[in-house]
């Protein structure tokens, strides 16, 4: 453990930081001074003070609650977005590495078609058919990073496919679907979680960067982006402070997820080590 | 070198063919109507001859093959059609706003390259100083700051600081350079940040990767001058890849330009996919789509092309 931390400093201090977040999203109802849903019409746009640490925003409902609440939609729609990504990426790229040929040849073009799409209009489209929400957030996200998934992962089971031992293995007779749970997928084990942490980073900008559209979360959920879309729009010149909190609760998030990421890309990945 | 260009433009038609299918059916799955949305937009009421009359005049009362048909025929000889919002041709729609986004995003890959390439050599070339590091921070924050973010940031910043806020209307560049310029550069700064970022750490690992090589140590060997060496063995070589991310990262810069557009008011193409696809404006949105992903395979292309022009030892069959 302590080597770990000694070899990648940077990666403890995201993982840290991400350990912070799991906790604040999992204790938020006691850690949260009041409900972030509560509104109170007495302290609408408030500066930070005593009784609110961050300010209060439009509704009279307190900032830092609201944060520590949207942690919780955060690490949700990241963590659970970035693992069906990263897994049916594996999946659809180990399957369509493995079997090869015109199969093979025919998923390439459909992901180049999905590639050349830039991945905010597939995730707009994907809001616009299901509507806006936390679970059709997620769907918005998975759509768009599928086939990026899915390259990254076809491409290191085709190095797989390549060595010897997957050729004694046929030749022993073992079927096909033993070869890719017993050979395929564990050697394909870091590229996936390689991809796993890197895609968290991007997903939490990709839900914050809906959020702010208006295409992501709705009100009254607790979400940064929202919550940023919020406050600069309206109050970006009678309360500069508002959007402050959720956009630094973005970025350190994102930083964090970044640091872990490498790390886990430097310690997995030997031959990027330096 | 030609039969594999003639191939690489071949394999472009299947690939645009498919995303012309794709966002023909996308469009047609998602639910509401142009009509319906533009008559009767604020909750009221329209007769349904109405709409009807309306919906056949825009040819959306055909069967869904028809449609399908007169979009990819019309796709191959160049014409687009009209608006279904505004009814103005699409091109014209198009072409109003495409010297905005197309100044931002030229504007947004100059400030990247500028920073990014002596930033990553000196990084590589002074590697594991302060300045290494400092680079390491330089790119982390610019992989962390989201563009929405940034663009907030720097507008209460200027708020505040000159009282500056983005102005509602777009000054081009042939009538004002100085306030064409003073409206784009903050938008530049924030879609540049990203690339310069991400070429930036690209330069410094190639760069790195290429100063083991053995040729560089030829050149030193043969009494090359240090700033020789890298000038013009080392950095060349290392350019390679730097060249495939600013090349990419410029050809998706479409779909990052929505959100800064949006923070920024500026009334670009972003903007305008964002606008179309909102009011289910088939056509528009279908022709935008078009462009973007024209962009990236062209640009996917001309990153290939430059490899082999850069480097001899590559050669394309």
């Amino acid at each position: 453990m302590w080597r770990l931390v000694r070899a990648y400093p940077l990666g403890a201090f995201g993982a840290v930081v991400l350990a912070a977040m799991l906790a604040a999203a999992v204790c938020a109802p006691w850690l949260a001074p009041y409900d972030p849903l509560e509104t109170n019409y007495s302290v609408v746009v408030r500066p930070p003070s005593a009784a609110h640490l961050l300010g209060t925003d439009q509704f009279g409902r307190d900032v830092l609650s609201r944060i520590i609440f949207g942690a919780r939609t955060a690490l949700f729609v990241g963590l659970v977005s970035s693992f069906v990504t990263a897994t049916l990426g594996a999946l659809v790229g180990v399957a369509t590495a493995y079997v090869g040929g015109k199969v093979d040849l025919i998923a390439q073009r459909v992901i180049d078609v999905l590639l050349s799409f830039p991945l905010i209009i597939l995730a707009i489209a994907v809001v616009a058919a299901l509507g806006v929400g936390t679970l059709q957030v997620i769907a918005a996200i998975i759509v768009p990073m599928l086939p990026r998934a899915t390259r990254v992962v076809r491409a290191s089971a085709l190095a797989i496919r390549q060595m010897p031992y997957i050729e004694a293995a046929h030749s022993t007779g073992v079927g096909a679907l033993r070869v890719i749970g017993r050979h395929v997928l564990p050697n394909v084990t870091a590229s996936y979680i390689v991809m796993l942490t890197a895609f968290l980073a991007e997903v939490i900008v990709l839900e914050a960067s809906l959020s702010f559209l208006g295409l992501g979360v709705v009100e009254p959920t607790p979400a940064w982006g929202l919550m940023l879309r919020d406050f600069a729009g309206q109050y970006a010149e009678a309360a500069p402070w508002l959007p402050l909190a959720p956009g630094m609760a973005i970025s350190l998030a994102v930083f964090a997820f970044n640091l872990l990421g490498d790390a886990v890309r430097d310690a997995l990945d030997p031959r990027l080590r330096e | 070198m030609r039969t594999y260009l003639l191939k690489r433009l071949l394999l472009m038609v299947p690939t645009l063919l498919g995303v012309a299918t794709i966002v023909f059916l996308l469009l047609r799955v998602l639910p509401g109507d142009v009509v319906l949305l533009r008559l009767a937009g604020e909750g009221g009421r329209v007769a349904d001859e109405v709409l009807r009359a309306e919906r056949a005049r825009l040819g959306l009362d055909h069967a869904l093959w028809r449609q399908y048909l007169d979009w990819i025929v019309g796709l191959g000889r160049g014409d687009l059609g009209l608006s279904m919002w505004t009814g103005r041709p699409v091109v014209t729609e198009i072409r109003i706003r495409l010297n905005l986004s197309l100044e931002l995003t030229l504007l947004a890959t100059l400030l990247a390259v500028a920073v990014a390439i002596p930033l990553g050599t000196l990084a590589a070339l002074r590697r594991s100083t302060w300045l290494d590091y400092l680079l390491r921070v330089f790119t982390l924050s610019g992989l962390s700051l989201p563009s929405f973010w940034l663009g907030v940031l720097i507008i209460l910043l200027l708020l505040r600081l000159f009282r500056w806020s983005p102005p509602l209307m777009f000054t081009s560049f042939w009538q004002d350079p100085v306030a064409n310029l003073s409206q784009l550069v903050w938008p530049a700064l924030v879609v540049g940040f990203r690339s310069a970022a991400l070429s930036a750490r690209m330069m410094r690992s190639a760069l790195l990767d290429v100063l083991g090589d053995d040729y560089i140590r030829t050149a030193r060997a043969k009494g090359l001058s240090e700033r020789a060496v890298v000038r013009r063995h080392a950095v060349r070589n290392a350019l390679l890849p730097v060249i495939t991310v600013v090349g990419l990262e410029s050809a998706v810069i479409l779909g990052g330009l929505v959100v800064t557009e949006q923070v920024f008011n500026l009334n670009g193409l972003g903007k305008l996919l964002l606008e179309a696809v909102t009011r289910r404006d088939y056509t528009l949105t279908q022709a935008l789509v078009m462009l973007s992903a024209s962009a990236f395979v062209v640009m996917n292309l001309l990153v290939d092309l430059c490899y082999a022009w850069l480097d001899p030892r590559i050669r394309y069959r």
